[in-house]
């Protein structure tokens, strides 16, 4: 069920996700194969973190598991970086400021 | 190709294992009930117990339920003698089930020393009998499955959680009954949650049963999302609750059930483990074996346990699979662990085949193989008051 195009320390959790986590801790600069494409990483990822799988427009659904944990605040590019800087629950409002998350 | 082989029941359901439960009514007998079975703890003969000595309608639907699961083939209940527990009513219970059952009081037998020698000659005599009961082949579809997670860290809801989840998509394509809880941790999810609903109003009830649940803990002021889950790489609280919610894996949910109630038929349920009402007696579920015994009261014949951080426990009445999340936690505690889930962390496995490979455990399991924690005497149990209304009708849809 993993996309083979996809490097194997991004772990995707269900069909269909549009975003991949990080297995371990991947350094910034890393060149990633995301989907099939190269991505040179822009910052440092910790296990769990999560990465855009292809590009997703602004307020699009973020799907992780198969189900939806929120909503894009801005377009995010393939290889992206997805965190409280461009996730938005569609549940209630967020109670860690951008900051403190990233 | 794994041959699960069960125990017939008069209810119609088969037991993978044939135990003595040995059961105290109060916490005054519990004692008498732990030194009568001690000496058979490896030929089957399991404590349980309700320690109050006040009367409750959900303790003594537990008990009931309990003494007479499908693994269960005979009971023993022991009274010191003046609790408010209905003995005569779970007696008659065990009875009407085709169970042998024996209940001694210990104000009436002579005291510790005297229902000690008793009930352990009850007991050698029950297992003896046991021992010699016929076995039948037994299905896939025929299995009851509980799943909990406990000690998590951040790999829980990326491993162990995932792979269950797979592993309860198995299982219901197979017509087997599965069932998840924890409705504390689906908030966030329950607008989702109700969209897996065979029906609308299966999906209302479904997300009633969150509400309740986020009502009960921000009395008891329970956390929701804290800076440390951003850390770890969480978003938002529906992502979070996710991690907990993918071990009920994708497949559609057929119904909501309360402690104590079987699932009809084949299918994957919710188990409402909040109590229902006012906020009464401290915290729904005191310890990860209080939620273990409310799965098997609902018949799970095995329970699935998922932890990154390295739980031990086991259950009294069934086995327990412990499926770990962490590579580095199995490495030092592999002594209590059956399922590797940590190489989908390192990149070794995936989700589908340690899934696999968990349904196949199951069935190696109901096929007599003991787990970790059976096999190193592991027979928590607890249980302690709480308070049900019943389910409505929208929570079991009479649809296949």
């Amino acid at each position: 069920m993993e996309n083979s195009e996809t490097d194997p320390r991004l772990l995707v959790l269900a069909p269909g996700d549009n975003i991949a986590v990080a297995r371990l801790e991947i350094a910034a600069g890393t060149l990633l194969q995301v989907a099939g494409r190269s991505v040179t990483l822009q910052r440092a990822m910790g296990f769990g973190h999560k990465i855009a799988l292809r590009e997703i427009a602004a307020g699009e659904r973020i799907v992780k598991y198969g189900a939806p944990i929120g909503s894009a605040t801005e377009a995010i590019p393939l290889g992206g970086y997805v965190h409280s800087h461009n996730l938005a629950s569609d549940y209630m409002a967020s109670t860690v400021p951008v900051e403190a998350a990233l | 190709m794994t041959h699960m082989r069960g125990w017939r029941r008069s209810d119609g359901r088969k037991g993978i294992r044939n135990y003595v439960a040995v059961a105290y009514l109060v916490e005054c007998a519990h004692h008498v009930s732990k030194e009568i079975a001690w000496p058979y703890g490896e030929a089957g003969a399991h404590v349980i117990g309700f320690p109050g000595c006040y009367p409750n309608a959900y303790a003594l639907k537990m008990m009931q339920r309990l003494c007479t699961h499908p693994n269960v083939g005979a009971v023993l209940l022991v009274s010191l003698g003046c609790e408010g527990f209905n003995k005569k009513l779970l007696e008659r219970t065990i009875k009407d089930s085709g169970r042998p059952v024996r209940l001694l009081a210990i104000q009436e037998n002579g005291g510790t020393r005297a229902t000690i020698e008793k009930g352990r000659q009850w007991v050698e005599a029950q297992l003896k009998d046991l021992a010699a009961q016929p076995t039948e082949p037994m299905e896939v579809s025929e299995l009851v499955v509980g799943t909990i997670c406990g000690g998590s860290d951040a790999t829980s809801g990326l491993t162990a959680n995932p792979a269950m989840g797979r592993a309860f998509d198995f299982l219901v394509q197979e017509k087997a009954a599965a069932i998840f809880e924890e409705t504390g941790e689906l908030i966030g999810m329950e607008g989702w949650m109700a969209e897996r609903a065979i029906t609308p109003e299966l999906g209302d009830e479904l997300k009633a049963c969150v509400a309740k649940a986020a009502r009960y803990y921000e009395t008891l002021g329970y956390p929701s999302f804290a800076p440390g889950n951003a850390d770890g790489g969480l978003t938002t609280i529906e992502e979070k609750s996710l991690g907990a919610y993918a071990k009920s894996g994708a497949s559609p949910i057929s119904g909501i059930i309360k402690p104590g109630d079987i699932p009809p038929r084949g299918g994957l349920y919710l188990l409402d483990v909040v109590p229902d009402g006012e906020v009464r007696f401290g915290f729904p579920n005191i310890s990860d074996n209080a939620e273990i015994a409310e799965l098997i009261a609902c018949g799970s014949h095995v329970i699935l346990f998922s932890t990154g951080r390295g739980s031990v426990v086991g259950s009294a009445l069934a086995p327990v699979i412990k499926v770990c999340a962490n590579p580095r936690t199995f490495a030092r505690m592999a002594d209590d662990m059956d399922v590797n889930a940590g190489r989908i962390h390192e990149g070794t496995a995936d989700l589908d085949t340690v899934g696999r490979e968990i349904f196949d455990l199951i069935q190696q399991v109901g096929a007599g193989a003991m787990t970790k924690s059976e096999g190193l005497g592991h027979q928590e149990f607890i249980l302690t008051y709480k308070s049900f209304e019943p389910i409505g009708p929208a929570c079991l849809p009479a649809v296949a």
